[in-house]
This record gives C-alpha cells, structure tokens and sequence, in this order.
C-alpha cells in the first residue's frame, strides 16, 4: 500500500544521523578545547536548542504543507510541554531557591504554604515527561473535535488557533493560576538528579533533542508515504472531493493536529532545561508567526525544509543580534520578502531544484498553482490551498 | 601594471591591518545586553546611548586601568530565552568580565542562572521588586524602599488616608503592593482604607493587594468609577504601577470623571521622563512620581552631565541613535552610575577578575558622585542614595518637591514592617 523511502535518503539521513549524535558530542567533550575542531558547549547547547525549534517546524510542516491546515499556534503546545516539564523541574530545585523552601520561590512569596494538589504528581519525573505530551494532545484534540466537527477551514481555522493561543498567553500572565505568571519558571538547578547546567547534561539534553528531531522526521515522513498521507494530501488539495468520496476528512484532520501538538509538546520538553525559561510571551502569536516563517523559508511540503529553515533563520537571528544589533530585523526581513519573490518552494525548493530533483523521485510535488501563490505571506494571505473550493461551502 | 596594482594594494592592506594594531592599547570588553528590538526597545535603548555615552567618556579619560572599553552590545529583542542566549554568549564566547543591561525583571530572571553559572558579573539598573539577592548581579537602581515606601510617606506627610493600589499584572507591581500593603498596616492605617481589593486563599493569608489590569488595557471607566467613590472623602491617593501605554487611556478617564491631583493624586511609579517622550502629559499635570533622581536636579553633576551627554548624542557613532528629543531619566542615570561603580571597583581591586571586583564591591567603600547624587554601593549588592518626589509639569518634567536624604536599600522587605 505504502510508498517506500527511497534509498538515496536513508543513506543520508544515517551519516547525518551519524553526524548529529556522536560526531559532534564527541568533538565537544573528548577534543582538547584548543583544537580547530574542538565543539565549544555553548556551540552544542544553542545546537540543541535550534533542533527542538526544529522539531517544531516539522510539526507544523505536517500541519501545513501536507494537510492544509495553516495552525497560527502551534508554539501553544510548545509551551504547554515545556510549561508541564517546567513544573518538574521547578520542583527539583528543592531548597535551594531565594527562600530556601520546599515550594517554588514564586509561591513562597504570593504566599502559599502547601503546593496546589495539581502540581504534586509533577515531583515524578515520568509523569512530567507524559504531561509534556498528552496535556498538549488533549486540548488540540478537544480544539480540532470542535473546529473539525463545525468545519472551520482555512483562514478562520488559522485565525481561531492564533486566538487560543493568545487566550492561553493572557490566562498564564495571571498570577492565580499558580504558574508563576510573567516570570514563569526559571532558575532550575536538576535534571534526573544532575545538575542541569553541567556540560554533561546539556550534551545529553542536545543528543535528545537531535535523536528526537530525526525520529520525529521519520515517523512523520513515513505517515506521508502511507495511504493516511495521500488522504493526507487530498484533503489538502481538495477536501470536498475527499468528503464526497465517503472519507472522514474531519477525522484525519483530527488526527493530524494532534500528532503534531503531541510532537511540539516534546520539542518543548527538551527546549526547557536547554534555555532554562519558559514564560507566558512564547505563547505570544508572534512566535508561532515565527514557526510559520521558518516553514515557509525553508520550504512548505517537504519536512526537511522546515528543519533547514528553523536552523538557518535562528542561527541568522544569533549571529545577527550580536554582529548588528541595530538592524537585524531589518536583515531578516529582507531575506524572508527575498525567498518569497525568488524562491517560492524555499530553500527546499532550491536545493531540489540545484540536485536535478534526485530526492524528489517519490516525493509529490505541491500542485504548481498552489505552491506559494497564496500562503508564503501567512500574515496577510488566504492559507487555504483549496481556497476555491472552501468557498463554495 | 596590473600586478603591481595588485602588489601595492597588498601592501595598503597590509598595512592597515598592521598600523591599528600598534595604535590600539589594551581593551577591555564589555557586554551590553539590552532589547534594541521588540516591545522594550522604547525604554531599553535609551540605556544602551547612555552606557555607550559612559565608555566614551571614560575611554577619553584613560580608561579603566590602562585598559580601553569595548562595548559587545548585543539586541535581547525583548525575548526573554534570547536574553538568556546572548548572555551564555557574552560569558563563554567572549568572555566578558561585566554585563550591563537587562530592564524587565523577566529578563534578569532569565539571565540569572547563566551569570551564577559562569561566575559573571551583571549591573541592572531598573526599579525593581526585590526579593532576590544574586552574588553575581549588582542592583543598582531603586529597591522598594527607596521608591514606594517614601512615596507613602510622603503621601501620610501630606495628610492622605487613604490609598488606592492599581498596577499591570505582572511580578513588580504583585511584590510592591504586597509590600505596601504591610507598610501601611504598620503605619496604622486600617486595612478597609486600602483600596483597589484584596484576594485570600483558603486559609485567609492575603496573596495579592489591589488591583490588577493587563498588559495593554485600555478601558479603565469601571476603575476609575470605583477609585472616585473610594476618593469621595478627599483624603485618598492611588499608587500607580501601570506599564507602558495603558497610562494614556488611564489618565484621560481619570481626568474625565473630573477627579483633579488636588482631590486625589496618583504618584505613578513606572512613569519618568523618558516615558513622556512618546505618552502625552496634558492628563497627568500635578501628579506625582518617585524616582532617585529627575532630570530637573539642580546640582552641578547633572547639569554638566546632561550638557556632555546632549553634546554626545549629536555626533555619536551608534546606528540608529535617535538624537532630537532627548531627555534623561532615572534608569539612564543610574546605568551611567553603573559603569563608574564598576570602574572605581575594578581600580580598587586592580584587576578585571569577577571575584576581586565583587569584594571590592561589596567593601562598602566604593561610591560614585553622579547626576543623581552620592551613590554607594553597600555589602547586600544595593546602593545607597537619594529618593526625590516630584510634581509631573506640562513639560514631562518633574518639580521636585521633597528630597530623602541618602536611603539605605533593603531588598527584602516582605514580613519586615508587620513584626517591629
């Protein structure tokens, strides 16, 4: 039934496995530190960083590029993982907080004397780490139960995942709900009993997050490859016609927002201990906006677009802030409006097009109409690649 | 001919690379860490002019220890995970031996860790909330004791009863009205006399005091109405701790209903000078705001520092530097008291180290007389300095109205009023 993954990418994606998971630990922690090919930690950590907002992008790219539905949130469930992993972490931390207290320093000052019973299960570390994925696989299963049944589609869709967000954002930033309100958590000081800070650990959270980025590539790759993928992408180019060929198309859609809230979760999981914060503003709109332009630069319907994507604009964003503060946004302003002039598919769609488009032999290609007439500016454009269709609904 | 162009142009660029090298003396670098992008930008990058401003300065006096400064100024972008990014970048790539930046207590919360790991050293220099004593960051603007509290007193001064508590939701206002609250009780003013709400948990233990809008809101009618049943006595004040642009709409609506400053002033907390280049200043004459210095000041410090830093702006080498329309502002002042700590510290401990440095920080010996007046820097990491309370004119400036002579920080104040 399914489609196989050709042979030219499993060879690729075992060296840069190979590459991502022992080579570059290996250079950071057995290379003297003034070797040439010595990985400094701070190289490794903003690495794994880079990977889990990766993961991200991929996620949304399954959203997006293959299902059609342009999520404007998914940085939400990026934050609910890193948020229920946060708590773990927070609890770790023990009595070594400004207050020397068994309860988080922000609750010792709005003066609670005992945890809220909701935040006791979170001392268990595995019940953190599956918090991190079914908290934000329920509610977007509960979100696209609703959105899906009513048939929400296109542009509204986005606009009510962009609306959650925002709801979520300002329902963190209140002090009540006891999840440290602007501040968030921060300040952890243990990972599974080791200090999280240590070189070690932050090479073992990295190897995580790279083995986490190639398997979420895979798994989501081969679901493309099934029959599930073609409905997929049916749907995607025209859903009515999925509906009248008597598939559920509100069920694979379902289905295909939560996987991909369930795997954002997990990013976020790992991001968390790497950049040791996670507060309200990641569930800004304009964050997920970002996720969207890291897709689009990278190139929509290809999954490893995305990738290239989240880590060339964040490390373009690294190297920016510090080489030219003042006119970085300038900069990647520039690039985005450039990729979207000159090379619509993205990066992807360059390279494939540079490689003779060797890796593209069972790979469908967008339909030329669509490609990025009326998606690659996701602020101001219909994200509906069925938009003709939709309307007559 | 064309390769001797080609001789004569690698010998100029040779030359060039060699000539600066011989020129240049020792540097010193230092990390600026501030958002020049993003929501803080309007506040944050007023601090980055004047902590370039203070290196110039120092640079053309001789620098620190021989040394020449060179800022690394890195944009934060007003996101809180890059802060934490850019200051891992700063301490373990470039190796900066001091950081000054931050403005948001989120963002020094974020950078925290990082400095406490790498064993760095960070100036912040904003009013902020205290409850937090980092051994690797220098506070060095004003604790809640040397602006809340005297504001309050100067209010009791004053005659006012009643006060009214009303800020933006978020760590800074919670703490200062908490705080407040337990100073008010302590001066004897009965607890229905506070306004703006209280909220318990289940064992009674208040957790938050006042009034809280987010960030952002616009419509305060309902607050305002309630503030002018709570005024009608004629001896109540609000303490406001607002951010940002919801002062606007506040003001007007609090104009509108016909309550004047006379009937109940509103002492603003977050609101100096350079505030009121972007927000109009037509609905907050006569009110109040407590700060550790206004530019207003009357002393030949800040008049010969103002007069430098004017004459700066209007030849500085900075991209994007705004140069009309500037003033100068508590938390500019203070990041420019920053740099002179740090450097009189750094000559005392005769060396750049982090550890020296803070020693002689933390000595209790070194102080600065700047724009605002004398500044020392005391052993909990705070300095101890002048508080001034003024009256908003039309003009966005401040009359001074009543100095505190030389207040002695205390960050952490939560607790302390009730148990004297």
């Amino acid at each position: 039934m399914s489609d196989r993954l050709p042979k030219v990418e499993i060879f690729f994606l075992l060296i840069l496995s190979a590459v991502l998971i022992f080579v570059i630990p290996i250079l950071n922690s057995a290379v003297p530190t003034d070797h040439p090919f010595y990985i400094s930690n701070y190289l490794v950590n903003l690495l794994g960083q880079y990977f889990c907002l990766a993961i991200v992008a991929v996620s949304l790219d399954f959203l997006w590029g293959y299902t059609g539905l342009l999520s404007l949130g998914q940085m939400l469930f990026f934050s609910l993982g890193g948020y229920a992993f946060g708590m773990h972490l927070m609890l770790m931390i023990g009595r070594l907080g400004q207050y020397k207290s068994d309860l988080p320093d922000f609750m010792v000052f709005l003066g609670y004397n005992k945890l809220p019973d909701f935040w006791v299960p979170f001392y268990s570390f595995w019940f953190a780490a599956a918090a991190a994925l079914w908290v934000p696989g329920l509610l977007a299963f509960l979100f696209g139960w609703l959105a899906f049944r009513s048939r929400i589609r296109g542009v509204y869709f986005s606009i009510l995942t962009q609306a959650l967000t925002y709801a979520a954002c300002l329902l963190f930033f209140r002090n009540e709900l006891s999840m440290g309100g602007n501040n968030g958590f921060t300040d952890f000081k243990f990972i599974l009993g080791k200090p999280i800070n240590s070189p070690d650990t932050q090479r073992a959270l990295y190897v995580a997050s790279a083995l986490s980025l190639i398997l979420t590539y895979l798994l989501l790759r081969t679901l493309t490859l099934t029959k599930f993928g073609k409905v997929q992408r049916a749907i995607r180019d025209s859903e009515n016609r999925v509906l009248f060929s008597g598939y559920a198309a509100a069920n694979y859609k379902l289905f295909a927002f939560t996987l991909a809230a369930v795997i954002s979760g997990l990013a976020g999981a790992l991001y968390v201990p790497q950049v040791g914060i996670i507060n309200p503003s990641q569930m800004e709109p304009s964050r997920s906006l970002e996720a969207v332009v890291w897709v689009a630069v990278g190139g929509r319907g290809t999954l490893y677009g995305p990738v290239i994507g989240a880590v060339g604009v964040n490390a373009l964003r690294s190297w920016a802030t510090i080489s030219l503060p003042a006119y970085w946004p300038i900069l990647l302003g520039s690039l985005f409006i450039l990729v979207v002039l000159f090379a619509p598919r993205g990066i992807a769609g360059f390279l494939e097009f540079l490689a003779g488009k060797v890796l593209t032999a069972s790979r469908p290609i967008l339909p030329n109409t669509q490609i990025f007439t009326n998606s690659s500016l996701p602020k101001t454009s219909s994200p509906n690649p069925s938009g003709q269709e939709s309307q007559k609904t | 001919m064309k390769i001797k162009s080609l001789i004569s142009f690698l010998a100029i660029a040779i030359f060039a690379a060699i000539i600066p090298s011989f020129a240049a003396d020792k540097v010193v670098k230092v990390g600026v860490l501030h958002s020049l992008s993003g929501t803080m930008a309007i506040s944050e990058t007023s601090l980055r002019d004047v902590l370039l401003f203070a290196f110039d300065e120092i640079n053309k006096s001789g620098g620190v220890l021989g040394h020449k400064i060179e800022p690394i100024v890195v944009d934060g972008a007003s996101n809180w995970p890059l802060f934490a990014e850019k200051a891992k970048e700063l301490l373990e790539v470039h190796k900066v031996p001091v950081v000054f930046g931050c403005w948001t207590s989120v963002s020094r919360k974020s950078v925290l860790p990082v400095f406490e790991k790498n064993n760095g050293l960070l100036f912040y220099a904003v009013q902020y909330e205290g409850e937090e004593l980092s051994p690797n960051i220098f506070y060095t603007a004003e604790a809640v004791n040397q602006q809340a509290t005297p504001a309050v007193d100067y209010l009791l001064e004053m005659g006012r009863k009643k006060f009214y508590l009303l800020g933006s939701d978020y760590v800074y206002p919670q703490t200062t009205n908490l705080i407040l609250l337990e100073y008010l009780l302590s001066k004897g003013i009965p607890i229905e006399n506070i306004g703006g709400g209280l909220r318990k948990d289940s064992k009674g233990n208040v957790i938050s005091a006042g009034k809280y809008v987010p960030f952002g809101h616009t419509d305060f009618q309902q607050i305002v109405a309630e503030i002018k049943q709570f005024a009608a006595s004629g001896d109540a004040c609000v303490i406001n701790t607002i951010n940002g642009d919801s002062n606007v709409p506040f003001f007007k609506e609090f104009a509108a209903s016909g309550l004047t400053a006379e009937e109940c002033p509103v002492v603003s907390l977050s609101l100096s000078e350079d505030e009121f280049r972007s927000l109009p200043t037509k609905d907050l004459v006569g009110h109040l705001g407590a700060w550790a210095y206004f530019m207003s000041l009357d002393t030949p410090e800040n008049k010969k520092f103002k007069e430098n830093f004017f004459e700066w702006l209007k030849t500085a080498n900075v991209p994007g530097i705004e140069r009309q329309n500037r003033v100068t502002c508590s938390p500019m002042v203070l990041s420019y008291s920053s740099v002179y700590l740090w450097k009189a510290a750094v000559e005392k401990a005769g060396s750049f180290e982090v550890d020296k440095v803070r020693a002689a920080l933390e000595s209790g010996e070194i102080t600065f007389l700047g724009p605002n007046g004398l500044n020392t820097m005391l052993k909990n990491h705070h300095t101890k300095k002048n508080v001034y309370i003024g009256e908003t004119k039309a003009d966005g400036q401040f009359k001074i109205l009543r100095q505190f002579e030389q207040v002695v920080p205390e960050p952490f104040l939560k607790g302390t009023f009730l148990k004297k």
